[in-house]
Order: structure tokens, then sequence, then C-alpha cells
């Protein structure tokens, strides 16, 4: 069973009797939240036409890949995980480095190891390599537990930005990689956005099949049950350490899938896209949503993009200011939430 | 299960030796040496803060052992591992009752029956055999009807029963029930001591933390009685709670 599919469940219940959509709807906010984002976004597409849409529904599907893997962790298994960004991190500059151009690179005067490998083969070797990380991580850190955790995947957001400033040799510190190369097909290179659209789509349908798959199995329960109270569940006869450890892998290999699209798809990265700041407003957008529900992750990467991507066309705010802003409306967002919907839009648990 | 194999084991489910277990200079089991037979009801009483709850836990590997061994099945452990219990054939509840509360009834009693190795249980879906045992299950403990409420919003007792029907999902021989009837009004009482009867009659080891007197007179086919940490004394119900050092240990002087 989906387990957000209540307010599926609500939606074709209501369909069927349209008149007493008015008399529930009322004391449903999930169903209101639904159509008030959606009708949003539908709005903004008009709004904007094709052109921006299309890109706003680019850094979309990324953010809900992140979103949906983070989800795992912290809203099915309850590790609240603020380092998620380093897995995004080592995903992007893996492909970065992967399929930076000879050609390109021996122009630069402070050179990378160049490869030049095509974006499909270096997109694996990226998810494998951010689920190493993060097995060599998760054998450290399955030893801390709340709020220690949340400190310690902390550290490691910490470290990660670091090695991605300054192993120079291989990133190229503040200066970033450029030129990265885009996905090939045979001869067919995936160059305009809404071809890449279509891939991120394509992968992030493929994230959410993925979730949907471990969260309604015997493992998710699991999951659940740790979540809740892993020292009961050790007692029937579950290796709690391994479970962690085994959701903590396939959520960073996630992570690092997004990483790769993204640094594909923007062509350019430096450290300055794996700050701690993008893990915390990750973390936001996934108890926006919901925690424990993967559809609440999708509608949360929706809101926080329209968020921020609308509020560039808001007339009275001057062009510097809304990098800012845009954090200030999600802090306040945020507090209201907590406020007043601590188990976010679509969700039922509580941290 | 034939003779010859029943045989082939001792006729204790649980032994300790000389187990201990200290919170700073609080002794709350000292040097412990106790054998609990196969089959039956054993009762575990004493004054508060005598290391009852403190032997289950230690018994069943939720808290480590600060020495000794404890034998399950006759199988001699220096160090419980809580996730390994269930199969030395061994699972509790707890004093407190620690049940998943942000999962529905249903799911908390399907979380035990499911596959243990990780990368079969990562593909396996509810299977019909699971859903006839938890079926079964639940409406041994009267909780059918509350299958789909959040395990939160129960009452104390339907909690009770719910961890009781938690246990009995895990075939084992032996359940450690850590006050199985605190809290409880006569009529779910009644009903939890029926649940305990009838597992003790399919044959389980049944092992159970009390303060309530008449119950273990009822239930009990032995009792052992602990005081700061130590054995008091053990043996047949009536004999053991008419001797004066018991009477003493839990009148004062």
């Amino acid at each position: 069973m989906l387990p957000d599919s209540h307010a599926y469940r609500e939606l074709g219940r209501l369909a069927r009797n349209p008149r007493e959509f008015f008399r529930s709807s009322k004391g449903s906010v999930e169903l209101w939240v639904n159509l008030l984002v959606i009708t949003w976004a539908l709005a903004f597409m008009l709004w904007q036409g094709a052109g921006f849409a299309i890109t706003v529904a680019t850094i979309f599907a990324i953010w809900a890949i992140l979103a949906v893997s983070l989800n795992l962790v912290v809203g099915f298994t309850g590790l609240l995980s603020v380092g998620h960004i380093g897995f995004f991190g080592i995903g992007a500059y893996a492909t970065a480095i992967l399929t930076s151009d000879p050609a390109y690179e021996q122009l630069r005067t402070e050179a990378i190891p160049t490869f030049g490998w095509p974006f499909f083969a270096a997109l694996p070797i990226s998810i494998v390599l951010a689920g190493l990380v993060a097995l060599v991580v998760g054998v450290v850190f399955n030893r801390f537990r709340d709020d220690i955790f949340v400190l310690v995947s902390f550290g490691f957001a910490i470290i990660a930005f670091s090695v991605f400033l300054n192993w120079r040799g291989l990133t190229r510190g503040a200066f970033g990689i450029h030129e990265i190369g885009k996905p090939q097909l045979g001869g067919w290179v995936l160059d305009s956005e809404t071809e890449f659209l279509a891939l991120a789509l394509f992968f992030l349908a493929l994230a959410v099949l993925i979730s949907w798959l471990i969260v309604s199995s015997s493992f998710g329960r699991v999951l659940t049950a740790i979540r809740e109270d892993e020292k009961a569940i050790e007692v029937f006869g579950y290796r709690v350490v391994h479970y962690k450890l085994a959701v903590w892998v396939i959520s960073a290999m996630m992570a690092g899938l997004a990483g790769g699209l993204f640094s594909s798809w923007t062509s350019f990265i430096d450290p300055n896209s794996f700050i701690l700041l993008e893990s915390i407003l990750l973390i936001s957008i996934v108890i926006l949503g919901g925690l424990a529900t993967i559809w609440g992750s999708l509608l949360g990467a929706m809101a926080f993009v329209l968020l921020e991507e609308g509020m560039r066309f808001l007339p009275f705010l001057p062009n510097e200011f809304i990098g800012q802003a845009r954090q200030i409306v999600l802090g306040i967002l945020l507090v209201l939430l907590m406020l007043f919907r601590p188990q976010g839009l679509v969700g039922r648990y509580k941290l | 299960m034939s003779d010859t194999h029943t045989e082939s084991r001792t006729v204790f489910a649980i032994e300790t030796r000389e187990i201990s277990k200290h919170f700073g200079a609080v002794k709350a089991v000292d040097r412990l040496t106790l054998s609990i037979p196969r089959d039956g009801m054993t009762s575990i009483v004493g004054p508060n803060g005598s290391g009852k709850s403190t032997l289950i836990n230690l018994l069943s590997g939720t808290l480590p052992l600060d020495g000794g061994m404890v034998i399950i099945d006759d199988v001699g452990l220096k160090i419980v591992k809580a996730h390994e219990t269930p199969a030395h054939g061994l699972t509790r509840t707890f004093q407190e009752v620690r049940l998943f509360d942000q999962i529905s009834v249903w799911d908390n009693i399907m979380v035990v029956l499911t596959n243990r190795r990780l990368f079969p249980a990562l593909v396996e879906r509810v299977k019909p055999s699971y859903r006839e045992k938890a079926k079964r299950i639940l409406g041994d403990v009267g909780m059918w009807e509350k299958r789909d409420a959040l395990a939160m919003n129960l009452s104390y007792g339907q909690r009770k029963l719910l961890e009781i029907g938690r246990a009995m999902a895990l075939d084992v021989n032996t359940y450690l029930f850590d006050e199985p009837f605190a809290g409880l009004f006569p009529q779910m009482l009644e009903g939890v001591k029926g649940i305990l009867k009838e597992m003790r009659d399919q044959g389980h080891t049944i092992i159970f933390v009390s303060h309530n007197m008449d119950i273990v007179r009822e239930l009990s086919d032995r009792i052992f009685v602990l005081d700061s940490g130590t054995l008091l004394a053990a043996g047949e119900v009536e004999e053991v709670l008419s001797s004066a050092e018991v009477i003493e240990a839990y009148l004062g002087d």
C-alpha cells in the first residue's frame, strides 16, 4: 500500500460525490494543500511560459530526488541527517571530473585529472562512489542516535564542503569545474532543456519507484519500527545497525544520482552549491512536505522551488535582495509550519 | 516434539551464573545465580528496586551484563545480544509498554512476522500466511477491530494487550513478561491471565514479573523472590510465600 495513499483515496471518494467536496474539504488541510500547490504550479507555468517552466521543473526534479532520498533516512528511519548535501556533492563532483573535457582542461592553468567519459558511464560510478562513502561514514555514524546523530551528520557536511574547496588538484577548489559534459545516448546529445527535463523526470520517477518499493516492503516496515523504538525492535530479532546502514547507503546513492544530474545540467559546479545551508534547505523541504510520505517530499520540493523561483517576479522586491529573501521566507514558513502543522503539508508523523 | 528430543535438552529454559549489573554504587543485580525450569509459569517477585526488571533486561540483552553468564536453551552467553535472543527461543515485553507508536496496530504485529534477512526483506511483500497469523493473533488479544488505529491512540490496557500479542506473534519457547498485569482493570486483567494460561497450556515457558500477590499465587507453578539484586528464595509458591525471610523482606521488620 502506498503509505500516503490517504489523500488519493479521499480525492477519489470526493470525485464520485462532488457535493461532499465542500463539506468534507473544510476539515481536510491535506486536500487543500495538494490542490493549492498543483494549481500554483500550473498558474506559474501559464504565467511565465514554457521555457522558464522547463527550467523550474528541472530544478524541481533534482530537489525532489534529493528530498525523496532524504525522507527515507529522516522520515522513515528517524535519523535526522543534515549532512545529505555531502553525498549530493560527491555525485556532482564525480560526474563533473569523470566527464571533464581534456581539450578544455588543457587550456586551464590549474589542471584537474581528465577522463572524458560519457555521462552515462560517469553517472553509475558517481552513484556507487556516493554509496561507498556512505558505507564508510555510516559504519561510524551507526554508533550515534538522536541529537548526537544530528551533530555528526553536520560534521560530515562540513568535511565534505572542505574537501570540495581544498582538494584543488581534483576539484580546482573555489574556481569550480566548467564545461561539464551533457548526457549522450549513442549519437544523440541531450543538450536541450526539454530533453534534459525528460531525463531528470525519468530519474525522479525511478527514485520514487525505488523508494516506494522499499517503504512498502517488509524492510520498510522494520525501518518505521526502528524510527519508533530501536531498542524494542531488536528484541524481535532484527539487527538494527544493518537496516540503518542499508537505508543510509541507498539514500546516499540516490543523492549521488541527483548530484550527477545537477552538475551535467548546470555544466558548472563550485563548492558553493554544497554548503551546509543547502542541506538545511533540503531538510526543510522534507519537513515541509511531511515526514515518511513520498508524495509529501514531491509536494514539498514543488512548493519550495515555486517559492524560490516565483519570488524573482515579485515587483516590489529589489533584485539583489531576492537571494536573501527566499531564505527569510522559507525560515518564516518553517517556523509557522512547526507552530501550526508540525506533521508537514501532507504528513501524519512527527519527529 | 518427540520425547527423545525433549530428553536431550536440560530441564531449564534459562539459567544464570553469577550475573551482575551495577549502576554506579547501586548493585541492581549482584552475582545472581538461578535456574528457571522449562514449561509452566514462573513468577519473579520482590520489593521495588530488588532488580526484577534489570534481570529481565539482562536476560533479553536489552542491558549488557557486567559479569557472569546467561544460559538460554543450553547455550551459554557471556554477551547477550538482543537481536539474537529470538534465535535462542526467547522474547519479552516491557514494563513501560514499548510499542511502535506511530504505526498501526496491524503493522505492529506484522513487523514481527516478516523475514529477518535484510535483502530478502527488501523485496518481500505481505504474504497471505503473515496476514492469517496477524489476524489470528489480533483476534486472540481482542484487538482485531482496532487494527487500523495507530498504536499511540490506544488505551493503556489495549497497549498492554497489543504488546503481549506482538510477543506472541514471535513463535518462541520462552516469554518474559515484565509486569503484564500492572494498571489493568479487572476485566482486562482476566483477559491477560487467560492469554498467559493459554500460552502455558500450549507448552510455552512463561516467566513474569508481578507485584500482585493474588495473581502470583493463582498462576505460578514456581516463584523466585529477589531482594537487593540477590535471590532470596525460590520454589513452590505457598512454601516460599509463607517463609519468614520473604515475609520480612516484604513487610520490613
